[in-house]
């Protein structure tokens, strides 16, 4: 966090400073967090679940949980269906697997309806609450004593999470992670919260989102989510990279999480069947893709044609990025557009990922530097090989054009434009804008193009004040929304992106800059309804009262009969505590006044995954693709069974064992540098501070080696070589594993062939993979070798 | 006017002032005159372009040129502080590196050559009107012939535009951005 | 007018290197050169004609369930170097042109149109932080943000520290800031925290002053720094003691030749 976040680090220090809060830092090295922590952990890349799972267990095994906080705001009392089989009974897999996916059937609660699993899908849709449960009411025992309820199946499932598991595995000592575990779940209860900050050093693993799910885990146990100072933080590395998740430019999703279509979803009616839920939050979901339609097609999408629903493009299989490029590099593609983004150096094997662009008719590249991936034709080959037409658009800078970035904190803030953008700059606003206007004049009477046609595209050229307008909604032929809570699934209302409503009720509050209160409310804008801490019911016990004085963020006043307190409510106001829940009226309405994850069909903060994930309801240890290392919890299992390792010859894969990739390589960023380099090796500033790639080695492993600091090395996985600089430093320790030495490699990616400093692409080492639930690829976790270089470059 | 002059010269000042010649009496018009170079200019309220914590900054800008950028010390978020990175936009958008130019390659060419701007964007147009003609999948109301990718440096309101165009108009469904990154 | 002063406390330093680049922007400075050092994390390496704020990194050996923070294991520490503007600042004694003055907050400023790069500064600061550059040979350092701190503006390094571990403020104040956080470190068991501001050797005090953990040295900073015009008085006795005998030589050899 201090590596990548710095100034979002400073809050840390505060705690630290005037709290004497604890920071515990777990990584594979020690870096500008692990100096400024109490506590750091050095442990085996790709061992997260065998560490995070271990946790779970010394709060089970010491009834370190928050009890009333598990038992009134979990599924832990939940009763689990007969005929489901843990990872104990079938060798490191759950019931359900035909081998090649799993039928997530017998992962339901008890008396659960069957469910019909999507054919595709995986990503950000996993959000969607109606394919998740349904209106049954879930059986439970309070006691959390029955055989099948969640909270024993989560015990029985990691008993075999050890604090020895996690000195073989992780290469953490007994002891440390007993002293350790001891700590971190002191950070329970009433009077006392913890919080989990991550970033992709978690996320890019073959079971990223089962991590993340740990985390969840061990946070519910100890009653530490919808509370000041707990939760989970993911530390997003892009300044929209949370805006871009919200208003996707992604495959799968549409606005606010609504699913995309799939071909079998034949009209509206179908679609909300499938997507709507009748309890939770997601009943809604009819008013919110009604609204999206409206806002995309306007006065075209009428009830009779089902407002345009079939305008909309099918998905048919796997869209996602990686799932495209192999299309690509298989000649399948004609075009791409490439907006501020690097793939050449920033994306898993990235030979290949430029190999591919090889293959294009045509390439748009959009940029505020000409980057790798516009000169990629020049740089790996012989550019009269290279039929790909390239254009490059030089991009508006942050300052020269307004909007909104929402940070990692789902917060909206709104830039104002300082100056215009010099020469052929311009905004993305204004490229699309414009570009819509040509297409929509090319557009015939074709069926085709019915839905090109009906888009509303009204737009001035560089007008993002009336985009968010759009965003936020409006009545049809009248006032802008107050909220999402206006929205309506009859065409009488029209709405961009329903989680943002409320932006711009007739004020643009991501432009508010009068902050107050210790949560920054009157600043900017949090999705949704300016909430600032999610699900804060749950600061708030079961009766409405606070959970302490210390720790109290809402509450429920009797007297004014309504939440308040110094968050906005994340909770429908007038819902008493003791509300029971009215099964008949459905969506919020059906939920008790003790159900503070209002998302959730049954209300409840889920310890178990009853639907939505497809590697397992619960997370299970599995070594990465390539690992050297036995899965000692898993003997019969070694990977993820339904990872896709996407192995084709230009995407090769080391065996495992491998012997001639001895090494685990991680990769990561630094505080001096941006991503893939475009923002960062292109400014004097910044380029002076890292000049070089290196690779960061323990001085045992230099030692094997015979590599003096500094010099040259060479790098290699089964997807090819590089040369970097050696950084020999005892901040990259060697660890005791499953009882042999074992030697880590880190390497920051940021470099590439152009800019002020230049060096080898680490992404070309990468394979590209794709993690079952969202298809992210694997990096932090790998094989490789090292050697000293017999030729040093530019000496 | 000689007399003027002399008074000027620091040993003169500084017999006058009985002071030592390191202070004040030694300073030059320069230094005496010396301001911040933003003083006067307008003031953006803007956020940092870099990673995801959103840190407020103020853009100062005079005549249609940027002169600085600092951290916004009403921000609740970060209190006027920036990394590195954020401290170096001042570099990023003002670097001679920075490209104002619209670049063509064609297929095969060895080098860059300028277009008008103008005439690119019709180019472009052009090719994504064939290409969506040539592989447009009428079962599936989409074209799986051309793709996106990029999205978290960028506005909402451009990721809604182009997942609108893109997707709600154009039957693309390859769209994909740095969220897998 | 108020004597204004740095307190940088590397505990709380994180060692990302925001202070030189916010220095850099604001001053417009050149980089220094693409050099890789391999030394830790620090590829700037020291300050100079064109660093005027400089993060150093001191590495030790990382010990697991110790953080780099606690009070019996200091593993890597950053502190980030910068002018110490003293109370009797070598370069200012030095400088023949007037070039260099003390400001009215107390802060040394090197005058750019007067400088005429004789470079006789360099060589008289405690610290080697003065540093001519080579193109154009005038001198540079740490100019204390005199034109913010005319307008009431705190220095761009100070700003920028994402941390608060750069302080900038009123002299007096940041030293009994300084004074707490000391003690404050010793009762968290950090024995080994102490203020570095030299103000018991010939510099007489410091406008920038360092808390750090253990010897100076690592941090770069000399434990007994000596302004050279300390040994004027000496030098001036020498010389006219010389002279007093060269004199009564020279007068002796006229008295004796008279006599004979």
């Amino acid at each position: 966090m201090a590596e990548n976040h710095p100034v979002a680090f400073q809050w840390v220090i505060e705690a630290r400073e005037k709290n004497g809060a604890k920071v515990i830092h777990v990584d594979p090295r020690f870096n500008r967090t692990s100096a400024m922590a109490d506590y750091w952990l050095p442990l085996r890349a790709g061992s997260d679940i065998v560490f995070l799972g271990a946790m779970i267990n010394y709060v089970l095994a010491n009834q370190r949980e928050f009890r009333e906080y598990v038992v009134r705001y979990t599924n832990a009392a939940t009763i689990l269906r007969e005929d489901f089989k843990d990872t104990e009974d079938l060798g490191g897999l759950f019931s359900g697997f035909d081998g090649r996916k799993y039928d997530p059937e017998s992962w339901l609660y008890q008396g659960a309806e069957s469910k019909h699993v999507p054919k595709t899908g995986g990503g950000h849709g996993k959000d969607r609450g109606g394919e998740a449960q349904d209106v049954h009411q879930p059986i439970r025992d309070e006691t959390l004593q029955h055989p099948r309820c969640v909270f024993q199946v989560l015990k029985r499932h990691f008993a075999r999470y050890t604090p020895e598991m996690v000195e073989r595995n992780c290469g953490i000592p007994r002891e440390k992670f007993l002293q350790i575990a001891d700590i971190f779940t002191s950070a329970s209860g009433r009077e006392k919260t913890g919080a989990i900050c991550y970033a992709v050093g978690w996320t890019q693993h073959s079971s990223g989102v089962q991590t993340i799910r740990s985390a969840c885990i061990l946070q519910l146990l100890l009653g530490n989510i919808g509370r000041p100072g707990g939760g989970i933080l993911a530390l997003r590395g892009h300044a929209s990279i949370q805006g871009s998740t919200d208003i996707p430019t992604l495959y799968d999703i549409l606005p606010g999480y609504l699913p995309m279509p799939t071909y079998e979803e034949k009209d509206l009616r179908n679609y909300i069947q499938k997507h709507k839920s009748p309890k939770g939050w997601w009943y809604n979901l009819d008013k919110y893709i009604v609204s999206l339609l409206k806002a995309y097609y306007g006065d075209a999408a009428v009830e009779n044609n089902d407002f345009g629903f079939q305008w909309l493009p099918r998905l048919t299989g796997d869209h996602s990025h990686f799932g495209y490029w192999t299309d690509m590099k298989d000649g399948k593609l004609e075009g791409l557009f490439v907006m501020g983004q690097n793939p050449a150096v920033g994306a898993p094997n990235a030979r290949f990922e430029r190999e591919a662009l090889a293959r294009l008719k045509w390439l748009v590249v959009r940029d505020m530097v000409e980057t790798e991936t516009a000169t990629f034709w020049r740089d790996d080959f012989e550019p009269s090989e290279v039929g790909t037409e390239v254009f490059f658009f030089p991009a508006a800078s942050h300052v020269e054009k307004a909007g909104t970035f929402t940070n990692t904190q789902r917060l909206l803030q709104w830039r104002e434009k300082a100056v215009e953008p010099p020469g052929d700059c311009r905004s993305e606003t204004e490229f699309v804008v414009r570009l819509g206007r040509m297409l929509k004049a090319r557009a015939t009477d074709d069926p085709r193009d019915a839905g090109l046609r009906a888009l509303t595209w009204s737009y001035a050229d560089d007008d993002n004040d009336q985009v968010l307008r759009e965003i936020h909604g409006w009545h049809i032929g009248g006032e802008p929304l107050r909220h999402f809570g206006e929205l309506k699934n009859d065409g009488s209302t029209a709405c961009g992106c329903w989680i943002y409503s409320g932006v711009y009720d007739g004020e643009n509050k991501a432009l508010k800059r009068e902050p107050h209160g210790r949560y920054g409310h009157g600043w900017g804008y949090a999705w949704p309804l300016d909430r600032r801490i999610l699900y804060n019911r749950a600061s708030a016990a079961p009766d409405g009262s606070p959970w302490s004085e210390r720790k109290k963020l809402v509450w429920w006043d009797e007297a004014k009969g309504e939440w308040c307190g110094d968050d906005v409510p994340d909770f429908t106001r007038g819902k008493r505590p003791d509300y029971k829940g009215d099964e008949d009226r459905g969506g919020d309405e059906a939920l008790p006044g003790d159900a503070p994850f209002i998302m959730h069909p049954d209300g409840a903060g889920w310890l178990w995954v009853p639907s939505g994930l497809k590697d397992g309801p619960l997370p299970a240890h599995y070594e990465p693709l390539e690992s050297n290392l036995e899965n000692e919890l898993y003997p019969q299992q070694k990977t993820n069974p339904v990872a896709n390792r996407m192995e084709r010859p230009d995407n090769p894969y080391a065996a495992s064992p491998d012997e001639r990739f001895p090494y685990i390589l991680t990769t990561y960023r630094l505080t001096e540098h941006h991503t893939a380099g475009g923002m960062s090796r292109t400014l004097s500033h910044l380029a002076e501070l890292q000049p070089a790639l290196f690779a960061e080695i323990s001085p045992e492993l230099a030692k094997e080696i015979e590599v003096g600091n500094g010099e040259w090395i060479t790098i290699s996985t089964a997807r090819g070589s590089i040369q970097a600089r050696a950084l020999v430093t005892q901040r990259m320790p060697s660890l005791d594993v499953q009882g042999r030495r074992v030697h880590q490699v880190g390497m920051p990616y940021h470099f590439g062939r152009n800019g002020l400093v230049t060096g080898d692409i680490v992404n070309d080492l990468l394979a590209i993979s794709e993690e079952p639930n969202v298809k992210i690829f694997e990096s932090k976790a790998l094989t490789c070798n090292v050697t000293k270089s017999d030729i040093w470059p530019g000496v | 006017m000689l007399a003027e002059l002399l008074l000027k010269w620091p040993l003169i000042r500084q017999l006058r002032d009985r002071a030592d010649g390191t202070g004040p009496e030694s300073m030059t018009g320069r230094t005496l005159e010396l301001a911040p170079k933003n003083e006067g200019a307008k003031s953006a309220r803007s956020i940092c372009p870099y990673c995801g914590v959103g840190c407020g900054q103020l853009v100062y800008h005079r005549g249609g040129k940027v002169v600085s950028i600092e951290g916004d010390p009403e921000s609740p978020v970060s209190r006027g502080h920036l990394c590195p990175k954020g401290a170096a936009s001042y570099e990023l958008v003002t670097h001679p590196g920075r490209a104002k130019k619209v670049r063509y390659r064609a297929p095969f060419a060895r080098e860059w050559v300028d277009l008008p701007l103008e005439q690119a964007m019709e180019m472009v147009a052009e090719r994504v009107w064939e290409t969506r003609a040539r592989t447009f999948d009428r079962t599936h109301n989409h074209t799986t012939g051309m793709a996106h990718l990029g999205g978290a440096t960028l506005d909402n309101e451009e990721n809604y535009l182009i997942k609108k165009l893109f997707t709600g108009g154009l039957g693309m469904v390859c769209i994909s951005n740095q969220a897998r990154i | 007018m108020a004597i204004t002063g740095f307190l940088t406390d590397s505990t709380l330093c994180i060692g990302c290197k925001a202070c030189e680049v916010a220095c850099k922007e604001w001053n417009e400075v050149p980089s220094d050169g693409f050099v890789f050092t391999a030394l830790s994390y620090d590829n700037t390496a020291a300050l100079g004609h064109s660093t005027w704020r400089h993060v150093k990194f001191v590495e030790r050996e990382p010990h697991a369930g110790h953080g780099g923070n606690s009070p019996s294991h200091v593993t890597w520490e950053f502190s980030s170097d910068v002018c110490k503007h003293c109370e009797n600042a070598g370069c200012l004694e030095a400088c023949p042109t007037g070039s260099i003055v003390r400001t009215e907050f107390g802060g040394v400023y090197v005058q750019p149109d007067v400088c005429n790069g004789c470079g006789y500064c360099v060589v008289t600061c405690p610290f080697g932080v003065v540093d001519r550059r080579p193109d154009d040979g005038r001198a540079f350092k740490c100019t204390f943000c005199y034109d913010r701190q005319k307008f009431g503006e705190q220095p761009a390094c100070a700003k920028a520290c994402p941390t608060s571990s750069i302080l900038f403020g009123d002299l007096e104040q940041l030293q009994q800031l300084a004074d707490q956080r000391i003690a404050k470190l010793h009762g968290e068991g950090m024995t080994d925290a102490k203020l570095y501001d030299a103000r018991d050797t010939s510099v007489g005090g410091t406008h920038a002053m360092f808390v750090i953990r253990g010897d100076e040295r690592a941090y770069n900073l000399p434990p007994n720094p000596e302004v050279p015009t300390v040994h004027l008085r000496k030098a001036w006795t020498s010389a006219a003691v010389a002279a007093g005998v060269i004199a009564l030589t020279t007068l002796a050899a006229f008295a004796m030749e008279r006599r004979s």
